[in-house]
């Protein structure tokens, strides 16, 4: 019995935890992806280093904030620091958009050439923030570094194995959960939002419906931009901010995004999870767990890990193009390729 | 004024910038510029293939380039004595399995009717194949890693003349794209642009970790060349005569002709595939591509597989692209796995055909000179920018040290800035196509 | 003779900068009326119906809804004149719910708009059975009533239809032309184009026979249902 409980406590504190943290991070990525995708017709290229930005501002707010005295207690002070974060991003995108997107939008210019605009924008955003804040690591976070430590577990429950829930693991859940339950009501429950899903259904009736085309666009970009900055923000907290970082996320918040179907931002959601819990269990060790789970003459020698870290990437590309061969339009049937 | 003197004006422009730099800054680097320039035009031609002739969005160039320099090493270097007989025969098992592994289940996935049977058996397929595999393969690679480790640790080439490799790299490169693009093709757009992003990355990753193959990161270097070597050329009496005849010491004299003969081989490869690439343009197939192109309803209500069309300009559009890469390697005389970023390479290489010319072979020529001029230019010209901005600044000011630093990525701004400037007010490009 | 309500007069015109598909058509209806336009196919009465609307530009001729002349008027104005149009596909949000593509249908009002969603209610009872379920997971007809409905939400002054029936069973097209003739009895002049040339001139009070983009005969339902020339034609005698 005590086996399976120390089985369980490994199990949660190198799968489950990381993962369901790290597939918040990537579910708010993609929901910003998605958006995209579905309002304004186009892959976004450009949003990791949307994302980057986003973090980035918060980043030097912060600074500023610690240099004043100002903290937020046992939490970081990146979280006062991301409102901030949100209005600077909420301007460049909404530069972005007028003096870049706009001109081809309204050549009605093939989606892939869009795409290839975005890259251009993904370009000078990733020189921009190198610029700013230079390549390197990072580090903003303080306040409490632990909710429960692995030394804390130990003590309180007598177990072997420890556990340790970091406070921005517990942070990126909440504000997920918060931002997801906040965009949902958004979509369905206010005017705006349910013109800009009908303009996501069928833009000539809603443009018949008298619908505002521009509108839509702008509160698009806004809520985008919002979701950007807190996914980098989050990631930043939790994992560490490098601003090349973000150019490798895009792979898997994209995986995400088509794996739960583009355009459906509860799509987005699933695809997230399922990307991230994919991702670490393929590349974990089980051999621990394994261990205190099946009988000593069983116990395995080898790490049992079916893939090495070093494929993680791997792991999400293979499950993207698996859905595209089989279910092209997602687990929630999004737009179709 | 008529197309060949605007074009000829346009060539004659970045050969002037590349002799002044050559004046400003140092020959090698004209040198340098000149021949990574001759690859990235190589490059530029390959995209261009694919995006000018078929409208596909291939993100993944740099793949196929890094397959180029994997087959550098599996041509050229010798075989790591005891290596085969450690664990050769085992891998290649291993693979092989592997394959008839996914072969097997694509063949259950079609032949089955949809249901749990099939999900089931599928499964069941993969699990054990996948086992089996592992069983076999990890012993293999163990062994073979650790024959000396320090300077070998992988099974090694076949010893053969460096450029053999070449069309090598082409081979190599063309036989990954036929797979990918037999089950990534049906996909829109920009959904071909992620797909073949990712395989680039599985590539990359798989170099750098499978150090059986190639080393992995601990790289291969030290790779045959078929130009002579400095030193060798250093220590040649009548090189020396010669160099100091022309004026020029011998150290840098031989790092100019070493240059040089690289320069020279690069171009030969370079017109041999433009003029291909030229004749291909004007031919009837190359005029129902770029019909598939701008039409495909109507073209495949004509008849035209358009798939089996578009399969074939991505296999060789990556096997330009496969052999450029591993005349890269071949220049830097060693295989780094890691210095394959997508930023340096695929998404500049998309700079180059864009600016020169989308559709046009003759455009992503000199887009691939331009564009390197100028990605390798930033730099310098930038440092001169701040050094002027910062002119008032005190030594030590935090801006200034910071701007200075920071010039380092004005290459990407430039780069990105140059790409929508392109895109907005001169999408056709410099050389448009006709 | 007094101006109809809604007259498209002497239209000629086409698409962009292409040929004339209309020649010097004239359509109209009254309050109170159905008015149908039949034709074989091609014979531009879509196109006819569009012009109305504002989809494409006239050379010559002018549209005028009570009155007002409204032919420099952009579809979306249109609908704020008044105008319901519904077009032949595409025409519900499919993945939204019934409720909400009549709550989009009203996006233009400002005001509250609950009675005008009962009334509707009314006049499609199935509607009103499933206005919680997505649009796109109903029938074919059903989706048609949706569509029907969603253009009814402003309260409009005329209600164009494109081919309502096309692509249903014909039991579906007895109940939608029932539908239909409810929606007409609230007093709101119905547009409409059919492809079903006889069912549609029996429940029709005026009908427009096109023919290559110009009025080939004009006349009530029953007349036009009865007239030789009009049964040899297309009528199948």
């Amino acid at each position: 019995m005590i086996d399976f409980l120390n089985a369980f406590v490994a199990l949660s504190n190198f799968v489950l935890i990381p993962a369901i943290s790290y597939g918040a991070q990537l579910a708010l990525g993609a929901l910003g992806v998605t958006l995209i995708y579905g309002i304004l017709r186009f892959s976004n290229f450009a949003h990791g280093d949307t994302m980057a930005f986003g973090a980035m501002c918060t980043i030097l707010v912060t600074w500023l904030f610690q240099s004043w005295g100002i903290s937020f207690g046992p939490l970081p002070t990146a979280l006062l620091a991301m409102p901030f974060g949100i209005l600077a991003t909420m301007g460049l995108v909404l530069f972005t958009d007028r003096y870049v997107y706009k001109f081809y939008r309204e050549q009605k210019a093939k989606p892939v050439i869009l795409v290839i605009v975005s890259l251009g924008v993904m370009f000078i955003l990733n020189g921009l923030v190198r610029f700013i804040i230079g390549p390197n690591d990072q580090r903003f976070s303080d306040g409490e570094r632990f909710i429960i430590s692995v030394r804390e577990f130990k003590a309180l429950t007598g177990l072997k194995e420890g556990l340790a829930f970091k406070t921005t693991q517990g942070i990126t859940i909440v504000t997920a959960v918060i931002v997801v339950i906040a965009l949902f009501w958004f979509l369905n429950r206010t005017r705006t939002g349910k013109s800009m899903r009908a303009y996501s259904d069928n833009e000539d009736l809603a443009l018949l419906s008298g619908i505002n085309p521009e509108r839509v666009v702008m509160v698009t970009w806004l809520i985008v931009a919002a979701l950007a900055t807190i996914a980098g923000t989050l990631y930043g907290l939790d994992k560490s901010f490098k601003p090349f970082i973000f150019l490798q996320l895009l792979l898997p918040v994209f995986a995400a995004a088509i794996v739960g179907g583009l355009g459906s931002p509860l799509g987005a959601i699933a695809g997230g999870f399922t990307i991230a819990f994919s991702e670490v269990m393929i590349t974990y060790a089980w051999k621990k767990v394994a261990t205190y789970v099946v009988p000593e003459a069983w116990a395995p020698d080898t790490l049992v890990q079916l893939l090495s870290t070093d494929y993680k990437f791997a792991v999400s590309f293979v499950i993207l193009i698996i859905v595209l061969l089989f279910r092209p339009t997602g687990l929630f049937a999004g737009k179709s390729v | 004024m008529s197309d060949s003197v605007r074009n000829t004006i346009y060539f004659a422009g970045v050969a002037l910038l590349i002799i002044i730099t050559g004046f400003v800054q140092s020959w090698n680097t004209a040198l340098f510029i000149l021949n990574f320039g001759l690859i990235s035009a190589i490059m530029a031609l390959g995209v261009n293939l694919q995006w000018g002739f078929a409208g596909l969005f291939n993100v993944g160039i740099m793949g196929f380039v890094a397959l180029g320099g994997l087959a550098t090493v599996l041509v050229s270097m010798p075989a790591t004595p005891g290596a085969w007989q450690a664990g050769g025969a085992p891998v290649i098992g291993a693979l092989m399995l592997g394959a008839a592994t996914v072969v097997a289940a694509v063949i259950l996935m079609t032949k089955m009717k949809a249901g749990k049977l099939r999900s089931f058996s599928v499964f069941g397929v993969l699990v054990v194949g996948f086992f089996v595999y592992r069983g076999l393969f990890d012993p293999a690679v163990g062994l073979i890693e650790d024959i000396d480790p320090a300077a070998t640790g992988y099974l090694g080439g076949l010893g053969l003349p460096i450029l053999f490799a070449w069309p090598a790299g082409g081979l190599l490169a063309a036989a990954v794209a036929w797979l990918i693009g037999k089950t990534a093709l049906g996909l829109r757009s920009d959904y071909l642009a992620i797909a073949t992003l990712g395989i680039s990355e599985i590539i990359i990753a798989v170099m750098k970790n499978e150090d059986w193959l190639g080393r992995g990161v601990k790289n291969v270097v030290g790779l045959p060349r078929p130009a002579p070597y400095e030193v060798d050329l250093q220590s040649n009496t009548a090189f020396i005569e010669r160099a100091n005849g022309l004026g020029l010491d011998a150290v840098t004299a031989s790092t100019l002709w070493v240059k040089l003969i690289y320069a020279g081989l690069f171009t030969v490869v370079l017109v041999i595939l433009f003029v291909m690439a030229q004749r291909a343009l004007h031919s009837p197939w190359g005029r129902m591509m770029r019909a598939i192109r701008d039409n495909e309803f109507a073209a495949e209500a004509m008849g035209k597989n358009v798939t089996a069309r578009h399969l074939q300009i991505f296999v060789l559009g990556s096997a330009v692209c496969g052999i450029a890469g591993a005349m890269m390697t071949t220049l830097d005389g060693q295989l780094t796995p890691g210095t394959y970023q997508p930023l340096r390479f695929t998404f500049l290489i998309w700079v180059m055909v864009i600016v020169g010319g989308s559709g046009s072979n003759l455009g992503s020529v000199l887009g691939g000179f331009l564009i390197w001029w100028l990605w390798v230019m930033v730099e310098p010209m930038g440092s001169v920018l701040m050094n002027f901005v910062t002119y008032g600044m005190t030594d030590g000011y935090w801006l200034k040290d910071h701007l200075l630093e920071s010039v380092a990525h004005m290459r990407l701004l430039t780069m990105g800035l140059v790409l929508l400037l392109v895109l907005r007010f001169s999408p056709r490009g410099l050389i448009p196509e006709k | 003779m007094s101006e109809p309500f809604l007259i498209g007069d002497s239209m000629t015109g086409g698409y962009g900068n292409g040929p004339d598909i209309l020649h010097d058509c004239t359509i109209a209806v009254n309050k109170g009326e159905i008015a149908v336009i039949v034709g074989p196919n091609g014979a531009g009465k879509s196109t006819g119906m569009k012009a109305v609307f504002g989809m494409l530009s006239l050379n010559k001729g002018s549209v005028r809804l009570d009155g007002e002349d409204i032919t420099a008027l952009s579809p979306q104005d249109r609908v704020v004149k008044g105008m319901g149009f519904v077009p032949q596909t595409s025409n519900i949000f499919t993945s939204m719910t019934v409720e909400e593509n009549l709550e989009m249908g009203a996006f233009i009002r400002r005001d509250n708009y609950k009675d005008t969603m009962t009334q509707i209610y009314d006049l499609f009872p199935i509607l009103k059975e499933k206005r919680y379920q997505a649009a796109g997971e109903l029938s074919g007809g059903q989706r048609q009533q949706v569509a029907v409905a969603r253009a009814l939400m402003t309260q409009p002054k005329v209600l164009m239809l494109d081919e309502p029936t096309a692509g249903v069973s014909p039991i579906v097209m007895d109940e939608l032309f029932d539908r239909i003739i409810e929606v007409a009895r609230t007093g709101i002049p119905i547009l409409m184009v059919e492809q079903n040339a006889r069912q549609a001139l029996e429940i029709a009070d005026k009908g427009y026979v096109l023919v290559q983009g110009a009025n080939a005969f004009t006349g009530t339902g029953k007349e036009l249902l009865v007239d030789p020339e009009v049964r040899k034609s297309f009528l199948g005698g």
